[in-house]
């Protein structure tokens, strides 16, 4: 009688070990599966040529499906020296378009030099900077390289990481 | 095995195999119903009524949707709107259930709430029902994203950004949602699977659980009587039906409950056919685009006020961000109704009526229910944030603080 207790209980030990070996194997294989695909994550650089923007010009481009706001600074806009992205001696501000709060894209208005909002009101500077309502932190910076006068998105260069090094 | 003899019979024949007179004894005939309840308590028929029918036409909607977000639009607009016949009918159908359904959840809730139905014996019952309440609103969140519109493409980025909010694994985690940088293919894809497959599977196991848990501690009334179940079925099948406070689900109480339902479907196709609208939004017919979001984003109806408590925090408080400020008090929003039994101290059963400081407390919250459903449609500026935050404020302070107080003194109140 005793013996065949022991053995029962062996057999539930033996049965969970084996059991809680295969689930943690059966959930990491499915935390995998809902990853982002290899294809997903290698299209993610862009190569933009600043060359022909105007001071105070304001380009959209796309960058691993979210936008990316580029600004040419003119003299009336401050600068931040630890923002801003310096190509051939013109300040860059180079954000991306997704408000800090939930993830909308904030409209430039150039007549107050604010990019708003309208989902919850968030305003950020002509530096990404937020200045009002809920958005935690200024718009995000992506990592980026300078090439001459382009700029490629995606690859994280020397002036990206001395950017990083010191926020 | 039981003795089977030659069957008398097709129902005979069954019996002898399946028990069908027992199990329809358990399940219908000897289910005893209090007398004393009025339509309130027909909103679970009809719940499942609706459920039924955003089962059915969600079956033949999903014969034609293809979940790409390159095909997703133009099968629903284009194929299942104007080539499938009666296809627009089944959209319609689906659209204004899912949407109607929340009310007669919330109206199913608040009577929970008015009349102690979730007290003392009956906490499984408002627990599982609040399971189902918060497994439905991912099922219509995951739904409203297919037809890939712009509001469904914002609505799935901001509500999937919210999870960026959790502390340290944040971001990462707004990722392996996504499947991707940005919501995308493979979003539209998973939360395809969520709305098709995994939650209806959630959403009827924690059905047939709801049903159950109702059964042992029995269904509440309107004066809160505590009924001797078992006696008065036992004056009921004696003959004495006149007497009995109870009487069998079937057929009797169904008699009353098909009626309401009858009512409520005349309502219904009424919306189905004449205001269908109200549940389409208008610019859910543009197609999602992830470099553009439209001036104002918010949620359909039955998700206003949560979202307005959300956001009604929108200055920092302390020290602590706005932002996580806000999101606290959303969790805590969609999580409170939960701890309702234990958030209200007293243990006397009774309709909110024979409660007075319960009874204003009752109808505070469903105003500012109402407020914040009100403004979370608005946009968040000006004096709108401000009467959004105080709604917000009041919504907080009642459940937490309020409730367990109010009923503290009804406590004492009934000791002394």
């Amino acid at each position: 009688m005793a013996t065949s207790e022991s053995r029962r209980s062996f057999m539930g030990l033996a049965f969970g070990g084996v059991a809680a070996v295969g689930g943690v194997f059966s959930l990491v294989a499915m935390k995998k599966t809902w990853d982002p695909l290899p294809s997903v994550k290698a299209a993610g650089f862009t190569t933009v040529d600043l060359s022909s923007m105007q001071e105070g010009e304001l380009r959209t481009i796309e960058w691993r499906k979210k936008p990316i706001f580029i600004l040419k600074k003119d003299a009336n806009m401050a600068k931040d020296e630890k923002r801003d992205v310096v190509i051939d001696n013109s300040a860059y501000t180079v954000v991306i378009g997704l408000c800090t709060h939930l993830g909308c894209i904030p409209a430039y208005v150039p007549s107050e030099q604010l990019f708003k909002c309208a989902c919850h009101g968030g305003e950020f500077d002509t530096s990404g900077k937020n200045v009002f309502g809920p958005p935690p932190r200024p718009l995000d910076i992506p990592p980026f390289k300078i090439d001459g006068t382009k700029l490629v998105l995606g690859e994280e260069g020397p002036e990206y990481q001395k950017m990083i090094a010191e926020a | 095995m039981a003795q089977i003899r030659k069957a008398t019979g097709i129902v005979d024949w069954l019996d002898q195999r399946l028990a069908v007179h027992k199990l329809l004894d358990v399940l219908m005939v000897k289910y005893w119903i209090p007398k004393q309840i009025n339509f309130l308590w027909a909103m679970g028929v009809i719940l499942t009524t609706l459920f039924t029918v955003l089962f059915i036409t969600g079956l033949l909607l999903v014969m034609y949707y293809k979940p790409d977000t390159a095909l997703a639009f133009d099968s629903v607009n284009k194929t299942i709107m104007q080539e499938v016949e009666y296809g627009w009918l089944w959209r319609h159908m689906h659209g204004v259930a899912a949407s109607v359904i929340f009310l007669i959840i919330y109206i199913h809730m608040l009577t929970g709430i008015y009349y102690g139905s979730y007290k003392k014996g009956r906490e499984m019952i408002w627990i599982s029902g609040m399971l189902l309440f918060v497994v439905f609103s991912a099922e219509a969140f995951s739904g409203y994203m297919l037809p890939w519109g712009q509001m469904s493409y914002w609505a799935a980025q901001v509500i999937t950004n919210l999870f960026g909010g959790i502390p340290f694994i944040g971001d990462a985690l707004v990722v392996w949602i996504r499947g991707d940088y940005a919501v995308s293919d493979p979003t539209l894809t998973r939360f395809f699977m969520l709305h098709v497959c995994l939650l209806p599977i959630v959403i009827i196991g924690i059905i047939a659980f709801h049903f159950y848990s109702l059964r042992i501690p029995h269904v509440n009334n309107e004066i809160a009587e505590e009924l001797d179940f078992d006696l008065e079925a036992e004056k009921y099948m004696s003959g004495d039906t006149k007497n009995s406070k109870v009487i069998p689900f079937w057929p009797a109480f169904l008699a009353k409950d098909f009626m309401y339902i009858s009512l409520f479907m005349i309502f219904f196709f009424y919306l189905v056919c004449f205001k269908f609208n109200f549940a389409m939004d208008p610019i859910n017919f543009d197609p999602a685009d992830a470099l553009k979001t439209p001036a104002h984003i918010y949620p359909e109806w039955y998700f206003l006020w949560s979202y307005e408590v959300l956001r009604g925090f929108f200055f920092d408080i302390g020290g602590i961000k706005a932002f996580d400020i806000g999101l606290a008090a959303f969790g805590i929003a969609q999580v409170i109704f939960f701890l309702l039994p234990w958030l209200d101290r007293s243990d006397v059963v009774k309709p909110a009526h024979e409660r007075p400081l319960f009874f204003i407390w009752f109808w505070v919250l469903l105003i500012d229910l109402i407020v914040l459903t009100i403004y979370g449609k608005l946009p968040p500026t000006g004096v709108n944030a401000w009467v959004g935050f105080a709604a917000s404020l009041v919504f907080l302070l009642l459940l937490l603080v309020v409730l367990p107080v109010i009923t503290i003194l009804e406590r004492k109140g009934a000791k002394s």
